[in-house]
């Protein structure tokens, strides 16, 4: 079968590739002309509404190690930390991320500035709380390590008393970010800026509906990864509403055309698991040669999950901040909720299957999976394939070996298939 | 008279198989794959042609199998070895429910439909601890062949416990344990054992079903079905072919095609056409 190349590049991209130009920018002039002051923060349920306020710079470190590993540079970096003593096993997020951070910063995509504040907003995690302590020790820059409980009860529901406690550590950030600016919290213009938050989750969130569409009018894995960065970037800005407003639109135009990701849309699928950023292209192949489209994903979900119907409340900016962090994250919940997510992604999105993809840098998100792959296969019917290789360190991509167990899972997907249709046929006959 | 045939490129070693209409096996080969793959597939398929007597004309349709699957360039379509033992140990012992396939990298378990379709398979993470690399790494560090450690390891009176299944360290733990004096033939049932252990463990995610079909090369070391049966408890099936079977798999895919004279590499999707019907 012939590769079918995947070069789909929509307004939604172009413009996705001008905002983060900028973005970067920004930081770039940050790093070598002094202009602003950056917070470095962590993806998972990120409170960027409240460094927005302060006309902050957010910086993730994890985007800057993504970057690099899409841009093929991140190994050197990977072995600079590992020549300090950072172990193969440790993170290869950290890992780039310690080695650039110990250089002069260049990067292709930015020059990555100080921070004036390292705001770890994500403690479940233990080797994330280190690796910004570990910053924090390597630079002059403020460290707040913001306690967020995980969502330890069954309901899936965060006590009150925990959105208190998180709210008493907003406090304590903006308190910070004030002293760090010299400005007071315009509490209005946090307002704002939750409402426009409000208003991008809303739209991501219809977004995502569109992909229950057959076919799909995107990949809800690696386009998604698209959106991602305005969503953490550019969310609560006037910039990121636009951004998200032009994705609607033109998603809404696909689904009216009828038009997807790939000529063929023959198989749709779920995925849980970051990608692996060193080679992105590559693997979305070896899924596209199978006409396999991904209708949701879980790692689209890491930054925040709106598609369930939360959103920021204008009229509660921290109390709803606090939410977003305890609750409306895929990180911050528990295994057994993230079962639910995915099977309610298969059911409502109506997929052929599930795949698993495991990275050896991320035991936090992998840890489990075989269980999650037992449960989906044996229990609920649903085909599941479980691969691995890495978000960040190219050494763990064996594309041989990742090839030999997509093409034997497509196979008997494509074997049920037939045997469907057959069945139908006969049945009509 | 039409012919058909499967190749299977593995790491290690290249088999062929071509069949007769019949569905009969008129000819295998076996090579080693080395460096140049596209090579040793020809080769073998020369081989093959030889030893039958038939020319390449003769022969309607070809399935590369294995890692070298798309190095068979003179081949009609290629499908992964994990659909080809399925098949082939279907065609070998038709009640296969559960196919163990032990190569010179992997390690799978495939769960099989009663039409030797793949319901679900599991294969081992990337590291070669559970494969035959594992013990051709025993087998070097002890000075053997790979052909007469299973024999050997039947001997075993008080198998070694290994501490490592790291295809990497296997040696320097044989080593040691020759310093303390132990029997070659009690290492190696330690060795084989461990594989074992290691292997039920990996298919037991597939679930395990009656009838239990044993392929690929590492197959045809004694000890190995042995120390197999024991860890589950039951009879393995296992053919003197059972190296072959992922280029017997192959062999019936492209028989199939043959006989309904599909002859686009870009039809895959219509591999498991006649298992259907």
């Amino acid at each position: 079968m012939e590769k079918e190349k995947t070069s789909y590049q929509g307004q939604m991209h172009l413009l996705q590739k001008d905002m983060m130009g900028r973005y970067f920018e920004r930081v770039t002039r940050a790093a070598e002309a002094g202009e602003g002051k950056a917070v470095y923060m962590l993806i998972s349920g990120n409170p960027v509404e409240l460094i927005q306020a302060f006309d902050l710079i957010p910086v993730y470190p994890e985007i800057d190690a993504l970057q690099l590993a899409v841009k093929k540079s991140a190994l050197p970096f990977i072995q600079k930390a590992e020549e300090l003593g950072y172990s193969m096993d440790n993170c290869a997020y950290v890992k780039a991320d310690v080695g650039l951070f110990l250089g002069d910063r260049k990067t292709p995509f930015a020059t990555i500035p100080l921070p004036s504040l390292i705001l770890c907003n994500y403690v479940g995690c233990n080797v994330y709380l280190q690796w910004f302590e570990h910053l924090a020790e390597y630079c002059s820059g403020e460290l707040y390590n913001l306690d967020i409980p995980f969502l330890r009860d069954p309901s899936g529901v965060p006590s009150k008393e925990d959105i208190v406690y998180v709210v008493r550590q907003l406090e304590e950030v903006i308190e910070i970010c004030e002293r760090l600016t010299g400005k007071k919290l315009d509490y209005a213009r946090l307002k704002a800026i939750v409402s426009r938050s409000s208003e991008t989750g809303d739209m991501w969130s219809r977004i995502k509906a569109l992909t229950k569409n057959i076919p799909s009018p995107f990949d809800a894995y690696f386009d998604s990864v698209t959106m991602m960065a305005p969503l953490y970037c550019l969310r609560g800005t006037e910039e990121g509403v636009r951004f998200f407003e032009t994705a609607l639109k033109e998603m809404e135009e696909k689904v009216r055309m009828g038009t997807g990701p790939l000529p063929e849309e023959r198989f749709r699928f779920i995925i849980e698991g970051p990608p692996p950023w060193p080679y992105l292209r590559t693997f979305r192949d070896l899924f596209s040669k199978w006409g396999a489209v991904a209708v949701a994903s879980t790692y689209s979900t890491v930054g925040g999950l709106w598609e369930f119907g939360f959103r920021h409340d204008p009229n509660h900016p921290l109390e709803s901040i606090a939410q977003h962090m305890l609750q409306w994250n895929v990180t911050n919940r528990n295994f057994l909720q993230r079962y639910q997510q995915i099977r309610r992604y298969v059911e409502e999105w109506q997929a052929d299957a599930l795949v698993i993809h495991s990275v050896k840098s991320c035991r936090l998100f992998s840890a489990g999976q075989g269980d999650m792959r037992e449960y989906f296969t044996k229990e609920l019917n649903v085909p599941t394939l479980l691969i691995e290789s890495d978000i960040e360190d190219p050494r763990y991509f064996s594309e041989a070996q990742l090839k030999n167990r997509i093409d034997a899972f497509f196979e008997s997907l494509e074997h049920k298939k037939i045997l469907h249709a057959g069945a139908e046929a006969g049945g009509a006959a | 008279m039409i012919y058909a045939a499967g190749i299977d490129v593995g790491s290690t070693q290249t088999k062929g198989i071509i069949l007769n209409d019949k569905r009969e096996i008129v000819a295998r080969a076996l090579t080693d794959t080395g460096a140049y793959v596209t090579r040793a597939a020809e080769r073998c398929f020369a081989e093959a042609l030889k030893s039958c007597g038939i020319t390449k004309e003769q022969v309607l349709y070809v399935v590369g199998t294995g890692y070298g699957r798309y190095k068979v360039t003179f081949g009609d379509a290629q499908i992964t070895e994990i659909s080809c033992h399925a098949r082939g140990a279907s065609y070998l012992f038709p009640r296969t429910r559960t196919v163990i396939d032990m190569g010179g990298q992997d390690a799978k378990g495939i769960k099989v439909g009663p039409d030797g379709d793949v319901k679900d398979f599991v294969m081992n993470d990337k590291c070669a601890a559970g494969t035959g690399r594992f013990l051709a790494s025993a087998a070097e560090a002890l000075g053997m062949t790979l052909g007469e450690i299973g024999e050997v390891s039947l001997k075993a009176k008080n198998p070694v416990r290994l501490t490592t299944v790291c295809t990497v360290f296997v040696e320097s733990d044989i080593m040691s344990y020759l310093a303390q004096g132990k029997k070659t033939e009690d290492i190696l049932g330690g060795v084989h054992s461990a594989i074992a252990a290691r292997t039920v463990s990996l298919i037991r995610r597939v679930g395990i079903e009656p009838e239990i079909t044993f392929t690929g090369g590492v197959s045809r070391n004694l000890g190995m079905v042995r120390a197999l049966e024991e860890k589950l408890g039951m009879k393995l099936s296992v053919s003197p072919d059972s190296h072959f079977v992922g280029a017997l798999g192959a062999s019936i895919f492209a028989l199939e095609r043959a006989a309904k004279g599909v002859s686009s590499v870009e039809q895959t999707k219509l591999e498991t056409s006649s298992e259907a019907s």
